[in-house]
């Protein structure tokens, strides 16, 4: 099966190796990403401004190049997920802003929200099926005790998101299960890491972020996997002592295929 | 030849301040086929209803007009009137000159050629008017009370005590309903089983009320007064007239995989079991889905144990029709289901509770026998968070939860909390509340000895979030009225779940062609003024399944509606409204539009033999049960061939309304 | 601008309806930049409604919202209040030379493993 794939300007750059195992893993479970000829990076931020028009074009960019291809667009980044999946939902609602931003863009083909945008976790959940996962994987991280964290972009607004249950959401821990190891839940994890504010006050996002690594200590976790580089980043330098590793790391790694595992 | 007389009311200035009245009746004269106008003050009074009877008898009228107010104030009373005088009463027409032109206008330059047209009108149809006898049906002397709460066992003793014989259907295997599961009640927190079991007892013992429980209902037909209701007896696999009530096979049932509905699920019961100690009746009743017997065939246990010999394996549901005059709907409620409500922990933790589940914790013959401990571990807890409005109170777009409030937690929260500290005063109990609302007489002095002779804590503010950790449950809430976010780690966290009306209620108001609305509560005729009954002719509601209400209203509906079945069956016979539909036999082209659209379901098809132009012929026709009828018109409507008219409001007579107003000028 | 005419774009720009708001207090119990913020989610919804525009303008607490769109999923009247943190933000930054956070701040704030996404996000949501 082949998707388009977006892989988000930080995946290229500070978060290789989220970007390298999420492809590798994919062709290992049978699906192939094709990269998008030509894509920006999304905005990093879902604007919420209803006349906020030029900051989503680069998000409906992306999605046309899928639609055109003819294949669902997958992306690994929650935030750039949070951004394709916020603006295609947005552009299939308001008549208002589809016209817009087709005037503007003014495509061959206009485009109303036709693409589908689903995030790798959902790949794995609905495309290959974590069946399907758990039978390719050659190395199970047996006695691992790991803690899904899956923030705030992945899952808010639900109404928009619909990838899981909002407040007890099971994607990432069914995951976990599928490559062997034990899925920790706890309180915090849909709580958000302090995203962006780590720039503009670092002792806040600081806080935010040892709450949740807190929250998954206390609940017996060993180590934290997320899908989103900025987490990542705040929850590795919350000083809250758990090591934190991107889902496609894991996936890798159980699936036998990551280099030096 | 038609001899019109039209009476034009001032209302006092009501009418006369915007309205030339007089202009209006010497218009009127000129009218063709009037030969008599006159204006008065007051036409609804003895006078005026008199100068009308005087003016019929004198002037030999063959039809009147009264220009007055609405026709739903006075109407009956001008027809009475014109019956006395020996006239047809629905030889008589009303246009509203009041709430349709004085009511609106501000100046009798407008007001008065509006009246006259509307006065035209009148006339125009009341000469198109045919004499209408209102016809007759009878009255079966028994009514049906569809649910055995307090709601349904109220309205049932009030309509036994007037002599009148009422069965109670009940779907359970016990009469008694929420207020069965219920500890304490407020305000005088009287223990609930001790005043309601008399009642349950009373209606059990009453010769007037017979109790079907273990039923449903299945099958309604006919209209007021005549309703055959079709009710299936579940099979209990217990002969009722031979078991004593002695629980031995209770004791002894090896299958006790079962939710305990009483108990909200908190416990298990056994497959064969009395849902509570005080159950009537008090019968055993096998759960089929639970018995090893039953789905296996092996066991046996409680046959061999029965010392009454009542067990019987081979039992079947039993199908009964039975006629009733009036039907009451008392079908209660039930807390919503929290699956939307994920941020307070529900699924996750047993110590996150529900009010009902937490009432049965605080009784003595709940599942932990009144001690109040955390389900999860069964310790003590040192500090219990109440939440209120779960899932009211939400804005249709939220997607989740019921727009309206749902009344009776702000109070059971206040009863819920003061039991608490009464009883363990060393228990730290919270309260997170948008509004406290405590209507009721006493409620609000209730609320407050809580918070402040018990010492329960009322903060003004919302819980965002609950979750686990370390043991506890933290629960991290806003306090308005301090600018405080608090994080409390409490041991029980109790959630004010908003309620609404048993599952099956729709499909029985489907049954009673009675409206329901969005929440799908049963709707009264009038919000203000017909609070108990259906729009549905014979059909009468009691209780929740009306809308959110306490025990006292409850009663007081209960009541409210038995008084409306006791005037109902008091009849024996019912006179019916002749201004209903009728199908004009050779123009019915028997394609069912009618009967689709009809909201009572008074039109049935049948095949008939009719006569047409000299032909006989066999044709699929309308017929419609003037009894059910309301007149409504839709029918009128759907019709595609005319056949379907009004009477006393024919297709013709409006066309001649409209054409004499757009005559006026 | 008088107030009015402050509050009516705040409304238009976000979408949002103010005046939904039942008093809960849900948002500001859920919110994780509570303790950071001057003016809190429900206080700024009630500021809002009632034309207090200017304050919030002057407010640090604007950019102490981290958009986590918690309050949203929470509130039981759907009022929305991120958009309306959002909105009053979007006052301030689009006018001229009023970028709370520009290009010149990031050199000092960088770091070797800070990722692009956090910039770019900060100066989206920070300035325009």
């Amino acid at each position: 099966m082949r998707y388009s794939y977006y892989p988000g300007c930080t995946l290229k750059t500070r978060a290789k190796e989220l970007d390298r195992y999420a492809r590798l893993s994919a062709v290992a479970l049978g699906a192939e990403l094709e990269e998008l000829p030509e894509w920006q990076c999304c905005g990093a931020v879902y604007p919420l401004a209803k006349d906020e028009i030029a900051t989503r074009l680069s998000a409906v960019r992306a999605l046309m190049s899928a639609r055109d291809e003819g294949r669902t667009l997958v992306t690994v980044c929650s935030a750039c997920h949070n951004v394709l999946k916020q603006t295609n939902e947005a552009l299939k609602a308001d008549a208002n802003l589809r016209m817009k931003v087709n005037n503007y863009l003014d495509p061959e083909v206009p485009y109303a929200g036709e693409a589908r945008a689903i995030h790798y976790l959902e790949l794995l959940r609905d495309e290959i099926g974590f069946g399907e996962v758990k039978k390719r994987v050659a190395n199970p991280l047996k006695g691992r005790r790991i803690a899904g964290y899956y923030g705030c972009l992945l899952l808010r607004p639900s109404a928009v998101m619909a990838l899981d249950d909002p407040e007890n959401p099971r994607v990432l821990e069914d995951f976990i299960r599928a490559l062997g190891a034990e899925p920790v839940a706890y309180g915090r994890r849909n709580e958000c890491c302090g995203a962006y504010v780590t720039l503009e006050d670092r002792a806040q996002a600081e806080k935010s972020a040892r709450k949740i690594v807190q929250s998954a200590a206390d609940a017996g976790a060993e180590t934290i996997v997320t899908a989103c580089p900025l987490c990542l980043y705040n929850l590795k330098n919350s000083a809250g002592g758990l090591p934190v590793r991107y889902i496609t790391e894991l996936l890798a790694e159980a699936l036998g295929i990551a280099e030096g595992a | 030849m038609q001899k019109i007389g039209v009476f034009v009311c001032w209302c006092g200035t009501n009418i006369a301040a915007t309205v030339d009245v007089a202009a209006v009746a010497d218009a009127m004269r000129s009218e063709p086929g009037v030969v008599y106008a006159a204006d008065y003050q007051y036409m609804c009074s003895e006078v005026g209803q008199q100068r009308l009877i005087a003016a019929v008898r004198e002037h030999a009228l063959t039809g009147v007009v009264i220009c007055a107010c609405s026709p739903r104030m006075h109407e009956q009373t001008f027809r009475r009137a014109a019956e006395r005088a020996g006239l047809n009463p629905y030889m008589v027409e009303i246009a509203n000159i009041r709430e349709q032109c004085s009511w609106i206008h501000k100046d009798k330059a407008v007001g008065t050629p509006k009246a006259i047209a509307l006065a035209r009108a009148a006339v125009a149809k009341v000469l198109k008017n045919a004499p209408l006898t209102a016809g007759e049906s009878p009255v079966a002397k028994r009514a049906l009370v569809i649910g055995g709460g307090i709601a349904g066992i109220q309205t049932a003793l009030d309509v036994a005590e007037a002599g009148y014989e009422v069965d109670i259907v009940e779907k359970s295997p016990t009469i008694g309903g929420r207020m069965a599961q219920l500890d304490k009640t407020f305000p005088t927190l009287d223990c609930s089983a001790c005043i309601l079991t008399p009642k349950m007892v009373e209606a059990a013992q009453s010769p007037n009320i017979e109790l079907l429980t273990y039923s449903e209902v299945e099958k309604v037909a006919g209209f007021v007064g005549n309703f055959t209701v079709t009710i299936r007896k579940k099979a209990r696999y217990v002969d009722t007239n031979r078991c004593t009530g002695c629980a031995e096979c209770v004791a002894k049932c090896p299958a006790r995989k079962g939710k305990n509905e009483f108990n909200m699920g908190l416990d298990n019961r056994s497959a064969i079991y009395i849902p509570f100690a005080q159950a009537i009746p008090n019968v055993a009743t096998i759960d089929a889905s639970q018995c090893i017997k039953l789905r296996t065939g092996k066991c046996g246990i409680c046959e061999k144990v029965c010392s009454a010999g009542a067990i019987d394996y081979n039992q079947r549901d039993e199908v009964i029709e039975r006629r009733y005059g009036a039907i009451v709907a008392a079908t209660g409620f039930r807390p919503i289901s929290l699956e939307k409500f994920g941020e307070y922990a529900y699924q996750e933790s047993p110590d996150v509770v529900t009010s009902l589940e937490f009432e049965r914790i605080l009784n003595a013959a709940g599942p932990t026998k009144g001690q109040l401990v955390r389900p999860s571990d069964g310790k003590h807890p040192h500090e219990i968070v109440f939440i209120q409005c779960v899932g009211s109170r939400c804005s249709e777009d939220a997607g989740k939860g019921k727009t309206y409030c749902s009344k009776i937690c702000c109070m059971y929260t206040a009863k819920h909390a003061m039991l608490v500290r009464e009883k363990y005063p060393d228990v730290r109990v919270r309260v997170f509340y948008i509004d406290v609302r405590t209507p009721g007489k006493n409620f609000d002095e209730f609320y407050r000895r809580a918070a402040e002779q018990y010492g329960v804590e009322y903060v003004k503010g919302m819980v965002g979030k609950v979750w686990r950790q370390n043991g506890k449950l933290m629960v991290q809430g806003s306090d308005l009225l301090n600018d405080e976010q608090l994080l409390i780690p409490a041991d029980m966290v109790v959630l004010a779940a908003a309620i609404e009306p048993e599952p099956g209620a729709r499909a029985l108001a489907t049954m009673l062609t009675a409206s329901m609305d969005t929440n799908d509560f049963f709707s009264e005729a009038h919000p203000k003024l017909r609070p108990v009954e259906s729009p549905t002719a014979g059909v009468f509601l009691s209780g929740a399944c009306q809308g959110p209400k306490d025990i006292p209203e409850t009663v007081a509906q209960a009541g409210a509606a038995a008084i409306k079945v006791v005037g109902l069956l008091s009849k024996d016979r019912l006179v019916t409204n002749p201004c209903v539909a009728h199908s004009n036999e050779l123009l019915c082209n028997g394609c069912s539009q009618c009967e689709k659209v009809c909201p009572y379901g008074a039109i049935t098809y049948s095949e008939r033999e009719v006569v047409d132009r000299g032909v006989k012929d066999v044709r699929r026709l309308a017929s419609v049960n003037e009894a059910v009828c309301r007149g409504c018109g839709a029918c009128t409507v759907a019709c595609p061939s005319g056949a379907m008219d009004l009477k006393g409001f024919a297709n013709r007579q409006i066309m001649a309304e409209v054409d004499a107003i757009c005559r006026a000028k | 601008m008088n107030n009015e005419n402050l509050r009516d774009l705040v409304v238009e720009i976000s979408g949002a309806n103010p005046r939904k708001c039942m008093r809960c207090g849900k948002c500001s119990g859920t919110c994780p930049a509570y303790a950071e913020m001057e003016y809190r989610p429900h206080r700024i919804v009630a500021m809002v409604e009632k034309g207090d525009i200017e304050p919030l303008m002057r407010s640090q607490s604007l950019y102490r919202c981290l958009a986590c769109m918690a309050c949203v999923e929470r509130c039981p009247r759907s009022v929305e209040p991120a958009k309306l943190v959002e909105a009053v933000r979007l006052l301030v930054i689009r006018g001229q030379g009023q970028n709370h956070m520009s290009p010149d701040d990031i050199p000092q704030k960088l770091d070797a493993e800070l990722p692009q996404q956090a910039i770019v996000a900060a100066l989206r949501k920070y300035g325009k």
